[in-house]
């Protein structure tokens, strides 16, 4: 990496002091106009309620509760959760789509934690190794010459491993707005002038303070997709962000559609304030696995496999349930109760790099994602 | 301090783990009586680590010996274990009192000896779980879990470019296998767990046809006086407490007395300060996020205030805050640690949750009386302060932001 976040902060030349609504210089070689958003859904995403399956005649008897038979139908197959209905135009445009009966290479332990580490790390199902482990977006920025500190951005409170490495990339929650009066911002950059490391960081801190909503003005999940989008508008093309709220052992009903309004007011929110940059972004939404077929006994389903991605976006080419159905009869699951995976989550993952920014097979399946085979292109965008 | 604000240990804090667990088991088959159960006790285990931050704070906020404190901190982040699930939800402030504050200031054998072998390290590394192949328990299944034994030589002595391999590796988990815990939670020999047979590790042999925990004492003895382990840790010690990049003289004298000494570590301390580049004036450190908090609660003089603080409080000036200044309570990223290098703690986002703890947790803590910036910054910074910072002290709106500005300066955040 040729730039670092301090030769890029020292080649600012005006002060915020006397611009506080500048926004970052450009750069003369930006990696193209395509936009990545990865959402991390934290705490493993019921697929099979996102995505009802109401063609296997299984659903039902496994699901007597929570297959309620309500939601709009998307395939003759696929009925989409209720409350994502706000979603469903977005499916009729192209800008919506699901990868079936998918997840990582991860097996057996079902543990959040693992699983969300392997995810973020796009291992081939090995525990990353809690001192070295790197993200596999992070891997991929470090063949990016042309990315610089502001390229990638990792949005939130949580530790993203998914941009976690040696390559830069900046970090802010919307929530860490500094809220100050103008004179004490300029006195608080006036103690700071001699030390280059404290003057940087305050400077970007009320610079991006400035393009923060107050929490007041968005809910704070919508908040997170708002901030990226101003981001994307700008000089990055890359945002992770994670949404937690998905494990529903018991009354998923309720925590289900409060996690899924959460997810769908954040996409439309980032449509809507993407403008025109909507058009070059694609959205993958990954959980760490599935969950069981049955429904546990108190309304809710517990740790499970195979899973379900939604992709979003006005590049996606939308509309399409990517995968093949493996089935829920007994046989067909895998140990007689999750959804067998019959696609590996990083495939996708790796699609969108190459389609959206032209990332090399051999680079992907050797060293961003080991031991992925990306098989045939799903063609991701429109 | 540890007299005038007792920390529980280990065993209190993992014995409410346990219960917590025993209390979810009968919530799921029970009523609302056992869910009620099980949420006060949780909440008083929230409540619990909560209190143990603020007896931290305020320990550094009341101490005379500043140094101890700082060293308990440093040594608890060498052995990192980070809260987590099970016996290791909120109990690890007990291990930092057991195995780490008794041994700051002895030799680094009985340090090494006790944080690695204690239940909170076997657990969060894995040991528990390591069965010996040839073993009696080995040969009904289970095997090596080399996750300790990597650590030990890796992290905690000789370091990531130590003289060691694979095999070394290979060797000193076998070696370690039969660590357990017992019923009362505390370290447990298993021998029946344990790989038969004696090991080489770096060279020599350890252990005979009969494992006992004595062979593992004895290999961590030789370890703590190795002159790769006495480089890195005085190296460590060096950043930690000096500069980034410390003088090699320095260094020098701290591994020679590492070696004169068999591993003496207040010698080695002594060494370290000894060395007039220690009381260099040059600010060039950025003090970790709990540092700073503690540095700022004794500046405002409110340790009284933090140790008396109740759980709410405590979430307002001290948890959250943590979080937000990416230092969680008890919660490193790993086995390494916290990170050391300022650049890595002061970004845009931490330095954000920095100023704005500065602007605000005074205030909170002292009642609406606040001192005068003047006064303050005489007291506080001294001859520290930089013109800059005088200026903006006395040109503050009024004195809360005067504080927060004076907390906020670079010569506070660094060390």
């Amino acid at each position: 990496m040729g730039w670092t976040r301090r030769a890029w902060l020292s080649g600012i030349g005006c002060s915020l002091a006397a611009s506080p609504l500048m926004t970052p210089v450009s750069f003369a070689a930006l990696p193209g106009e395509a936009r990545l958003v990865v959402v991390i859904l934290r705490g493993g995403m019921d697929g099979l309620d996102v995505l009802r399956p109401v063609g296997d005649p299984m659903l039902k008897v496994l699901r007597p509760v929570l297959a309620d038979g309500a939601g709009s139908r998307l395939t003759d197959t696929h009925v989409l959760h209720p409350a994502l209905e706000s979603l469903e135009p977005l499916w009729g445009d192209g800008q919506l789509g699901f990868a079936q009966a998918v997840s990582t290479p991860y097996r057996d332990r079902r543990s959040h934690f693992d699983g969300q580490d392997i995810l973020e790390a796009g291992t081939a199902g090995d525990v990353p190794d809690p001192v070295r482990r790197d993200g596999w977006l992070n891997r991929w920025l470090q063949t990016r010459p042309d990315a610089h500190a502001r390229t990638a951005f990792a949005i939130g409170r949580e530790e993203m491993l998914l941009l976690r490495g040696n390559a830069d990339h900046a970090a802010w929650a919307p929530d860490a707005r500094l809220r100050m009066g103008g004179a004490t911002q300029d006195l608080l950059l006036h103690v700071y002038r001699d030390d280059p490391l404290f003057h940087d960081a305050a400077r970007v801190a009320l610079e991006l303070s400035a393009e923060t909503e107050d929490k007041t003005e968005a809910r704070a999940g919508e908040a997170l997709f708002s901030f990226a989008a101003k981001q994307l508008r700008g000089d990055a093309r890359i945002a992770a962000l994670s949404l937690g709220g998905w494990d529903t052992h018991r009354d998923q009903p309720r925590h289900l559609s409060r996690a899924l309004r959460r997810l769908s007011d954040g996409i439309l929110r980032l449509r809507g304030d993407l403008g025109a940059a909507w058009d070059k972004t694609l959205l993958l939404a990954m959980t760490e696995f599935g969950r069981t077929a049955a429904e546990n006994g108190s309304r809710g389903t517990d740790h499970g496999t195979g899973g379900t991605m939604i992709l979003s976006g006005g590049a996606l080419r939308g509309g399409t349930v990517w995968g093949d159905w493996p089935g829920l009869s007994e046989v067909a699951l895998l140990d007689r109760r999750d959804v067998n995976p019959t696609g590996d989550v990083r495939r996708y993952a790796a699609w969108a790099l190459r389609s959206l920014f032209g990332a090399e097979q051999a680079v992907l399946e050797r060293m961003i994602f080991p031991g992925l085979e990306m098989a045939e292109d799903p063609r991701l965008l429109g | 301090m540890a007299e005038r604000l007792p920390q529980p240990g280990w065993a209190e804090r993992a014995g409410a783990a346990r219960t917590l667990n025993t209390l979810r088991k009968a919530r799921r088959t029970g009523g609302m009586a056992e869910d009620d159960a099980y949420r006060a006790h949780r909440r008083a285990m929230e409540t619990a680590y909560r209190a143990d931050l603020g007896r931290t704070l305020a320990r550094a906020a009341m101490t005379r010996d500043g140094l101890r404190e700082r060293l308990s901190w440093f040594w608890a982040d060498h052995f990192a274990v980070v809260d987590g699930q099970n016996l290791l939800n909120r109990s690890v402030a007990g291990y930092h009192e057991d195995a780490i504050r008794p041994h700051l200031a002895g030799r680094f054998a009985d340090l090494l000896v006790a944080a690695v072998t204690h239940p909170a390290m076997l657990l969060f590394l894995d040991q528990n779980s390591s069965v010996g192949p040839n073993s009696p328990r080995g040969r009904k299944g289970g095997g090596l879990n080399e996750n300790l034994a990597r650590e030990v030589l890796e992290l905690h002595t000789l370091g990531t470019a130590g003289p060691y391999g694979q095999a070394d590796v290979q060797q000193l988990a076998e070696l370690l296998t039969g660590l357990s815990l017992n019923k009362d939670l505390g370290r447990a020999f298993r021998a029946n767990w344990a790989e038969p047979g004696a090991e080489t590790i770096l060279g020599l042999p350890y252990g005979g046809d009969t494992a006992a925990f004595s062979d593992i004492r004895a290999f961590l003895a030789d370890l703590s006086i190795h002159p790769a382990t006495a480089r890195h840790l005085s190296q460590k010690l060096a950043v930690h407490f000096v500069a980034d990049v410390p003088d090699p003289t320095m260094i020098d004298a701290m591994v020679a007395t590492w070696r004169d000494t068999d591993g003496d570590l207040l010698a080695v301390y002594a060494a370290m300060l000894a060395h007039p580049v220690a009381w260099s004036a040059e600010l060039v450190k950025a003090r970790r996020p709990l540092d700073f908090v503690a540095a700022s609660l004794r500046a405002l003089d409110v340790g009284r205030t933090i140790a008396a603080a109740d759980r709410k409080l405590l979430a307002r000036v001290a948890i959250h805050p943590l979080v937000e200044m990416g230092q969680p309570w008890l919660r490193p990223p790993g086995p390494q640690g916290w990170p050391e290098e300022a650049a890595a703690w002061i970004t845009p986002q931490a330095l954000a949750a920095r100023i704005g703890w500065a602007m605000e947790a005074p205030r909170r803590l002292l009642g609406g009386v606040m001192p005068d910036p003047r006064v303050f910054l005489a007291e506080i910074l001294g001859p520290f302060a930089s013109d800059r910072t005088r200026f903006a002290a006395l040109a503050a709106e009024d004195r809360a932001i005067g504080i927060g500005l004076i907390l906020a300066a670079p010569e506070f955040q660094r060390r």
